[in-house]
């Protein structure tokens, strides 16, 4: 696919930071808000899929190697599985949430009942949110592009 | 109307039919009341230090369904540029 329009490529310029950060929001706030790790992943693996269509999917998959991002994905899912036995090592038992009352980070135990959101809480959740939303960024990135990518062959034979 | 298609309709009948009664079958909204959910209301702030339940039960609680979800789309990928994966410049 040959890329679009000069007004489709400044509109998506413009609005794939808001969509980029708003989807790191989602993932880094998903302990406090609805949301979470695949949710804001998914939000902003929408926006890479949309520099592919305002682009074209050659010019993105000549700029980013799919096996960078196949490496990220493959990352993420560690992250996710090492803090699970992280807590296996820590705590006694698989996905224990060993950082909730003696850790350094996350370690604030909010009242029971109607309290503020805090950050600095929830133990574990955040660090497996982060390595969810990596995990989801990455991997619906180069599902969409590597068949993209491969229609465009296609269209370019005939 | 051919034979095709008049098994077909006879067998989408049968299978609504066999759907709807047994969804009709089921009492709904029975129990009220379930020991689980109150245990996690009063439970997750002071457990898990979380302010959001829907997050404490996908990641600590349940956290074996987040695995599996994220296996499968582990898979998926996997699958997918296996597929494509001599598709070069």
């Amino acid at each position: 696919m040959s890329q679009m329009s000069k007004i489709v490529r400044t509109l998506s310029n413009i609005t794939f930071p808001f969509i980029m950060i708003f989807g790191l929001y989602v993932i880094a706030h998903g302990h406090l808000t609805p949301g979470g790790g695949f949710q804001g992943g998914a939000v902003a693996a929408s926006g890479c899929v949309m520099l592919i269509v305002a682009y074209g999917s050659t010019w993105v998959f000549e700029k980013i190697k799919v096996s960078k991002l196949s490496a990220f994905e493959s990352l993420g899912a560690l992250g996710f599985i090492g803090v699970a036995f992280f807590g296996l090592i820590f705590g006694g038992y698989f996905f224990n949430n060993f950082l909730v009352k003696t850790g350094i980070l996350f370690n604030v135990v909010p009242e029971t009942g109607f309290t503020g959101s805090e950050f600095n809480t929830a133990g574990v959740l955040p660090l497996m949110n982060f390595a969810v939303g990596v995990k989801v960024i990455a991997g619906i990135f180069a599902i969409v592009l590597v068949m993209a990518y491969a229609s465009s062959i296609k269209e370019r034979k005939q | 109307m051919s034979t095709r298609n008049i098994v077909a309709t006879v067998m989408l009948t049968v299978l609504v039919v066999f759907f709807v009664l047994t969804a009709l079958m089921l009492s709904f909204g029975t129990p009220i009341k379930t020991q689980m959910d109150d245990y996690i209301i009063t439970h997750t702030q002071n457990e898990t230090g979380t302010n959001s339940a829907v997050t404490t039960i996908v990641f600590d609680y349940r956290g074996f369904d987040t695995l599996g979800e994220a296996t499968i789309l582990f898979a998926a990928v996997s699958g997918v540029l296996m597929i494509f994966r001599r598709i070069k410049k």
